[in-house]
């Protein structure tokens, strides 16, 4: 069992974190997640034109860049990290750009060195997979793709191929920070990707409170909250730690006691 | 068949690469939604009542073909080739960038898309824009970057006449990239009847190579005209390069004909050596941004560097994939223009020839007299220019010293 599929076979639906590498304290910010009980994290890498992200998120990359965040520096959190949670699965999210400067075989093996379980990529869909997925691959990191409202049935199976770790659901057509989807629209689509794959489904945009939380994690494997845990490092710098904690304990709390709806 | 596996002009593959360059790096949200508009694209393209309409509407509508001007006065000021210019500053809303316009609104109606949206720099695209959405009906948000906004106020009141939203950009430092960002942000959220309206000829494939061939008419006519004017075909063509729509516009007609050079003309803005600059081809390095990979401004990171030039239209730190693989492959040549050398051109064909062109094209003007110098007297150089210059005359203004 890999990192990641074990935490999408704890016996409760998992909570995935996300903030962005670089913003704030981010060795303290990222153990006050764990700390707090999130299953997974992800680990924004930041990036000058974020065009898939809202104003939260973007904010956060600029701070990022802003304090002089560079690639290496990225590695090294992700392996710092790694070093005080030998257990707790480690994505790193972001764009196409940085992560193929240097070539994908160079990311790739970066990122096996610092210990990364899974990479996702917003911006290189299945048709552009040969840019990073085979290297990914190659290195044992899986590729976790992203699949979206406008992802029609004909299109999955190709979304699919593939595709490891687990199946990213965007629950919005839109931008991160944005509203989120109704229930109901998000129980059918799960149900109608858990029909074609086997791979757990984590559903993300838009959650940002435990009473959201819980309510997907009725009907999906995971639950991904990112802007909202963003906002709190923009809001209280060094004394992120302590909110982000309180912030994720509430939702674990909410996700790991969530009751299954059988779709 | 020797003649088709040679030729430069079928790319891009089916996958919309040109040799590496190009290819549809979007969000997945997207996807689905290029895979439909390429479809659709080809379905207008085998449809002639689409192609009469586009051929229509930029005859009697935009003014098309536009005049090929032998321009005799700065020739003689020259000294060598014979200066020629495809006159697109003549075009309605004044530059080559309505052609585009046209064809992409047709499609946007083709597919049933009743929202539409565009990213501008010099605001002549966003002009070009709102000028087809009022002609049709639709209502029109122009993303333009707060920096642009305030260098280009002339094109940002024609918007708001033409009843579009202008939204000011303010990430980033506010050129054309951010308001590139916010259109990519504002389609996402907006799938279901948004048409993005790409200004240029980058982006997810297909617009790359969409835009190209609704560009290509400035090549055609040119051909035919060159033709019918002097019965021969011209030794060099020039063209200014900002994402490289008018470039591509002008060569892609003649990239068969070997003997036929071409030039195109990126922004040094204060100079190659330091960072302020847009030349993405000469100062820049292959990446991922915006939907393609191709030339691009960056750091050894991968992070996009604001590029610099004093025409906003030129001010972006990307380039038109097929660029990147013409330059690879050698069929065509590209150089870079100063700000500084960009003015002395434009004030130079405002003297010579009462023509007062916009900054893009007075850079492809400036490595004309170059070159013009140094070429024989019954050579032909043939330049596009693609814009006038009354969008520019606050900037140029301030860039002499002369208040307003
Ligand atoms: C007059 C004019 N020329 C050139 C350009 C650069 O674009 P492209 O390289 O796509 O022709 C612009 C862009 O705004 C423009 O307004």
């Amino acid at each position: 069992m890999t990192r990641l599929s074990s935490a999408f076979a704890k016996p409760h639906p998992a909570l995935v974190t996300f903030i962005t590498a670089g913003d704030g304290d981010t060795a303290a910010n990222l153990d006050a997640l764990v700390e707090g009980g999130a299953d997974v994290i992800e680990l924004g890498m930041p990036f000058t034109d974020p065009m898939a992200d809202g104003k939260a998120i973007q904010e956060a990359n600029i701070r990022s860049l802003g304090a002089g965040t560079t690639t290496a520096e990225v590695l090294r959190i992700a392996a710092a990290f790694r070093a005080r949670h030998p257990q707790v699965p480690l994505v790193l999210m972001g764009y196409a750009n940085p992560m193929v400067r240097r070539g994908a075989e160079w990311f790739a093996a970066e990122c096996a060195k610092a210990g990364v379980d899974g990479v996702i990529c917003v911006d290189i869909p299945p048709e552009e997979d040969d840019a990073l997925g085979p290297a990914l691959r190659a290195h044992g990191i899986a590729p976790i793709r992203l699949a979206t409202p406008t992802t029609d049935r004909a299109r999955l199976p190709q979304v699919l191929a593939g595709s490891q770790g687990f199946l990213y659901y965007v629950s919005v057509a839109g931008i991160t920070g944005s509203q989120q989807a109704t229930k109901q629209s998000i129980a059918d689509a799960v149900k109608r990707l858990k029909d074609t794959t086997n791979l757990p489904v984590a559903v993300g945009f838009g959650v940002r409170t435990a009473q959201q939380a819980a309510g997907i994690a009725q009907v999906a494997d995971g639950v991904v909250v990112g802007s909202a845990l963003v906002e709190l490092v923009g809001q209280h710098g060094d004394s992120a730690p302590e909110h982000l904690r309180r912030l994720t304990q509430g939702l674990a709390q909410a996700v790991h006691s969530a009751q299954r709806v059988p779709a | 068949m020797n003649q088709l596996t040679n030729s430069f002009r079928n790319q891009p593959d089916e996958r919309g690469h040109f040799g590496d360059y190009g290819g549809r790096f979007v969000a997945e949200t997207l996807m689905p939604l290029i895979l439909e508009l390429e479809r659709e694209y080809r379905a207008a393209q085998a449809d002639p009542a689409f192609t009469a309409e586009f051929d229509g509407l930029l005859e009697h509508y935009v003014g098309r073909p536009s005049p090929l001007y032998f321009a005799e006065r700065l020739t003689q000021s020259l000294g060598g080739a014979q200066v020629w210019f495809k006159r697109d500053e003549l075009n309605h809303t004044g530059a080559h960038k309505i052609n585009n316009c046209i064809g992409q609104i047709l499609l946007a109606i083709r597919m049933g898309k009743t929202r539409i949206i565009a990213e501008t720099g010099a605001g002549q695209h966003g002009v070009a824009t709102a000028t087809v959405c009022a002609r049709f009906g639709l209502p029109c948000v122009i993303y333009m970057g707060a920096t642009d906004v305030a260098r280009q106020q002339p094109n940002v009141f024609r918007m708001k006449l033409l009843g579009a939203e202008v939204v000011p950009v303010t990430s980033g430092r506010g050129t054309l990239k951010d308001a590139m960002n916010e259109g990519l942000r504002d389609w996402v959220a907006n799938v279901h009847d948004t048409f993005y309206i790409i200004g240029t000829a980058a982006g997810p494939h297909p617009y790359p190579e969409m835009v190209r061939d609704f560009q290509s008419v400035i090549g055609r006519e040119a051909r035919a005209q060159m033709l019918d004017r002097i019965g021969r075909l011209p030794d060099l063509l020039v063209a200014a390069i900002g994402g490289g729509s008018n470039a591509l516009g002008l060569f892609h007609p003649f990239l068969d004909d070997p003997d036929i050079k071409m030039l195109g003309v990126e922004a040094a803005g204060r100079g190659l050596h330091g960072e302020e600059h847009a030349a993405s081809l000469l100062g820049g390095s292959p990446g991922i941004l915006h939907g393609n990979r191709t030339y691009l401004l960056q750091d050894a990171d991968g992070q996009i560097t604001e590029g610099h030039s004093i025409s906003a239209g030129l001010d972006y730190p990307g380039i038109g994939p097929e660029h990147a693989w013409l330059k690879d492959t050698g069929r065509v040549e590209y150089t870079a223009v100063t700000d500084q050398e960009a003015l002395e051109a434009f004030q130079l064909l405002c003297r010579t020839e009462g023509i007062i062109p916009a900054l893009e094209p007075s850079h492809a003007i400036y490595a004309v007299a170059q070159r013009a110098k140094a070429m024989p007297k019954d050579s032909v150089i043939l330049a596009n220019l693609c814009g006038r210059g009354d969008k520019d005359i606050f900037t140029v203004a301030e860039a002499l010293g002369v208040e307003m």
